[in-house]
């Protein structure tokens, strides 16, 4: 009985699909949409390492390992806590009046190993492809505090912040009895993560920047970035991922999942168009890490609203994300609060963008449901709005109270910072013992 | 006019620049160099310290008139030395130093520098 519920849940889980599809329980794989599953499981995973050079490339040379074992290091511990215990919070039935998920038979992943979902894929798939957000969201939250932080707080950090942000959201979110799954008439719209990842892991990033502090001698002093040919490789990785991350999101194989890779493909292209322009017209030159931002904002915005919008709605949030998200980055040098890879600066601000701007682009088709789904056949832009802006101001707060609690109680209980000393001496020595460039002559 | 030229461990050159600099030593040239001094570098290969031969060290070469040369060195010693004085930590090397030109204005010896 309890599987029945659970896969029926499972599939539920993207909130615009029709929800006839789920009606019926298959118990042999589709080995279409199988398949694409297990690519796109696959593919964000490579978002990761895509993380890691992205953000390896702009961090001093002292620091590039330190960087990017923040990505990885995510790899190796939400790995586990995710099959140990992270999909049994996120995807079990209702506990403590809907804050979390819990079921003891998905402990270690334990109740799946027969387990086909809905769609026809087998849940061990699903429960894997949802790790793998689970991973990348506290990854791309280091960004904000790069340069400056003991590994070891940093590990217990992701820890915490999984269970205690990551986990309630998705199971808000992304679980058929999530309670913003199910406001206003069809839900709140986060196709892939709009909320749930860009921007818990934005607005946790600013709390923890804010907390700790600039780095020593920002922004007196120039900190150029060591190798920006690895960014930009790690961007390219990111937008490739990124097919994985929105296209999967449908956990389908079909039209949805199409409708979903289009808007992800223009809108990455747009945002990226956007910034070329913006920085043409103001300083006469694009830069490359320029570009690379523009991608990221344009993916960004593009993850909470690809399920729901058409193309034209699709290049008109990549531009407005690159706009938004540039200003916006303008305004740390003003305010002097050292975000030092701008994860609040795109991830949040196009996150928040996204999850509130989609509203405006969303195909008649959807509407038309959520008009069905509505008790008194009323449902209007404005109504729909309001249920983004209340999802939107629900991730926020929350993920700004429970980060702080867990910064605080991290910086009495270890230290989050390293010592003034190790900052100078850089992070590949005083916490890894090692150097990324061997013998070349760099910056 | 003396050249100073100081080979130090690399954790250290944020240190040594900063204090360089608030003393208004400005005209400072950082490489980043490889040699073998007396101690033999450890470092980290898949859970086995491993001692290098040769080793990653940062060189400073500040050209300067005579009356700064103790003060220089002075600034070097106190933040190049890890705490106690370690093998290692490098070595201090001062050289007289024949003529001086800018290349801007063909300026010679003393002002030139």
């Amino acid at each position: 009985m309890k599987k029945t519920a659970l896969t029926a849940v499972l599939l539920g889980v993207f909130v615009h699909l029709p929800r006839l599809c789920f009606a019926q329980t298959e118990s042999v794989p589709d080995s279409g949409v199988t398949a694409w599953m297990l690519t796109s499981t696959a593919l964000v995973l490579l978002m990761i390492p895509g993380l890691a050079l992205f953000y390896g490339g702009l961090v001093r040379t002292k620091n590039v390992l330190g960087t990017m074992m923040h990505s990885f290091a995510a790899m190796a511990i939400v790995g586990v806590l995710w099959a140990v215990c992270g999909y049994a919070l996120s995807f079990g039935p209702n506990t403590l009046g809907g804050w979390i998920g819990w079921d003891p038979n998905l402990l270690f992943l334990n109740g799946l190993d027969d387990a086909v979902a809905d769609g026809g894929i087998p849940e061990y798939v699903f429960a894997m492809f949802q790790g793998k957000f689970a991973i990348i969201t506290p990854a791309l939250i280091a960004g904000a505090f790069a340069e400056r932080v003991k590994f070891k707080s940093y590990c217990l950090f992701i820890v915490l912040w999984v269970l205690l942000v990551y986990c309630p959201l998705c199971h808000w979110v992304w679980m058929e009895e999530g309670f913003l799954f199910n406001m206003g008439a069809n839900g709140a719209i986060d196709f892939a993560g709009g909320t749930v990842v860009h921007i818990s892991s934005g607005i946790s990033a600013l709390v923890i920047a804010l907390y700790i502090g600039a780095r020593r001698g920002y922004p007196r002093s120039a900190m150029h970035p060591n190798n920006l040919v690895l960014t930009l490789l790690g961007a390219g990785l990111l937008w490739v991922g990124w097919f994985g991350f929105n296209a999967g999101s449908s956990v389908s194989s079909g039209l949805d999942t199409a409708r979903a890779l289009t808007a992800t493909q223009v809108a990455g292209a747009s945002g990226a168009l956007m910034w070329m322009i913006i920085e043409g017209l103001r300083h006469g030159k694009v830069t490359s890490l320029g570009l690379a931002s523009g991608i990221l904002a344009g993916l960004v915005v593009i993850t909470p609203a690809a399920g729901v919008v058409k193309v034209p709605g699709a290049i008109m949030l990549g531009f407005i994300a690159s706009v938004v998200s540039y200003f916006a980055i303008q305004l740390k040098t003003k305010f002097g609060y050292d975000d030092t890879l701008d994860v609040f600066g795109i991830h949040g601000v196009a996150g928040i963008v996204g999850a509130i701007g989609l509203t405006f682009f969303i195909r008649d088709e959807w509407m038309r449901e959520a008009v069905a789904a509505s008790p008194d056949g009323v449902w209007g832009v404005g109504q729909q709005l309001g249920v983004q802006l209340a999802a939107t101001g629900i991730t926020i707060v929350y993920a700004v109270v429970v980060t702080f609690i867990i910064t605080l109680v991290i910086d009495k209980l270890c230290g989050f910072r390293v010592t003034e000393r190790s900052e100078m001496s850089g992070l590949d020595q005083a916490c890894h013992g090692e150097h990324g460039y061997g013998l070349l002559n760099l910056n | 006019m003396k050249m100073i030229t100081a080979i130090i461990q690399p954790d250290k050159l944020d240190e040594v620049s900063e204090a360089l600099i608030k003393k208004d030593i400005t005209r400072i040239t950082v490489g980043r160099v490889t040699g073998h001094g007396q101690k033999v570098e450890e470092d980290l290969y898949r859970g086995q310290e491993v001692g290098i031969d040769l080793s990653p060290k940062i060189r400073i070469d500040i050209a300067c008139n005579d009356d700064y040369v103790e003060e220089i060195c002075q600034i070097i010693m106190a933040t190049a030395r890890h705490e106690g004085g370690k093998l290692g930590d490098g070595k201090i090397f001062i050289s007289s130093l024949e003529d001086c030109i800018r290349i801007r204005t063909g300026e010679r010896g003393s002002p030139a520098i």
